[in-house]
């Protein structure tokens, strides 16, 4: 990182604009993206990210033909908050298999919310594990499909094993209001974090 | 259309970075979300500055857009998209701004208060 390269200006711009991001992790089909859309102004943009087996999103792919590749697509949108702030949505894949892009994609993330499906809670584990090793602020939002079980939360804490100081809200990834309260929850818990001078973000 | 991409051995991967002539290494790090702006000097040089080089600058003077959303619009991977863009910075085509590693916990705390606001107002 260039870390004391806030912009590469050879333009005399006085602005500056900012973007901070939330990741939504969680397993295949949880509804990363349904959530992104149901609060980002745009519809839903795709990015896709390429690696080789050597594991480096920048590895030189010329001349090493039986290298297999993995190719992650990673959704997103975003929320405009002012003229000079913008907030971008990043859905992001838990498995193991993707973390070679995540420590690239966590870097200055305010946090992440971790989406997780009651009847497939396995596929959240990843997630937790990465998110409690890097001190990623995070919280499980628990999307309640229909006619998913409704479990209360501290059987859910305990069999996602989530420690008492991380938030679980139960949410429906469909709604806007519901989409919003899990960003809310998140951002207040990132301040509160702060405020209790608890080290935060990817180190 | 590439002379024989279609029969490459190495699949259709190699493909996106023919349009970095096959640099996989961006001149420096941006970071997904970075916010692109085109410079005055980008506005005037980058219709010279091939396909796609002139697309990013047409893109970037309208609207600020993150590196994410150049590479969701120009359908190139990010890693592609990446090398493209610090060559524009270096070129002084874009202004990049990104996230500074020296931001005080305070101006941090600010910056979640607006986004904290801004997403109860929404």
């Amino acid at each position: 990182m260039h870390s004391s390269d806030y912009r590469y200006p050879l333009d005399p711009d006085p602005t500056r604009i900012r973007a901070a991001k939330i990741v939504i992790a969680g397993g295949f089909g949880v509804g990363k993206t349904t959530m992104v859309g149901a609060v980002s102004e745009i519809e839903p943009l795709t990015t896709e990210a390429v690696m080789t087996s050597a594991g480096t999103e920048h590895d030189d792919l010329s001349g090493v033909p039986d290298k297999t590749t993995t190719t992650v697509a990673m959704d997103f949108g975003r929320i405009t908050i002012g003229p000079d702030l913008i907030l971008y949505l990043f859905g992001a894949p838990g498995q193991t298999r993707f973390w070679f892009m995540w420590d690239q994609l966590h870097r200055g993330a305010i946090g992440a919310v971790v989406l997780a499906d009651v009847r497939r809670l396995p596929d959240s584990f990843a997630s937790i594990d990465f998110f409690e090793n890097r001190q990623v602020p995070y919280l499980v939002a628990v999307n309640c499909f229909d006619g998913a079980p409704v479990y209360p939360e501290a059987d859910l804490r305990e069999a996602l094993t989530i420690p008492p100081h991380v938030p679980v809200l139960l949410c429906d990834a469909r709604d806007r209001e519901s989409a919003k309260a899990v960003l809310i929850g998140l951002v207040r818990h990132v301040i509160d974090l702060h405020q209790r001078g608890v080290p935060v973000g990817l180190r | 259309m590439l002379p024989g991409a279609g029969d490459d051995p190495r699949g259709e991967l190699v493909r996106p970075y023919a349009v970095t002539r096959g640099r996989t290494e961006p001149t420096r790090d941006i970071a997904i979300e970075a916010i692109l702006v085109t410079t005055a000097r980008g506005a005037q040089e980058a219709p010279y500055a091939g396909r796609h080089k002139q697309l990013i600058a047409q893109l970037c003077s309208h609207s600020p857009l993150s590196l994410a959303e150049i590479s969701s619009h120009l359908r190139v991977p990010i890693g592609v998209a990446r090398v493209l863009v610090a060559d524009m910075a270096s070129e002084g085509l874009l202004a990049v701004y990104q996230q500074s590693d020296d931001e005080s916990q305070g101006e941090r705390i600010e910056m979640l208060e607006r986004i904290l606001g801004a997403l109860q107002r929404l």
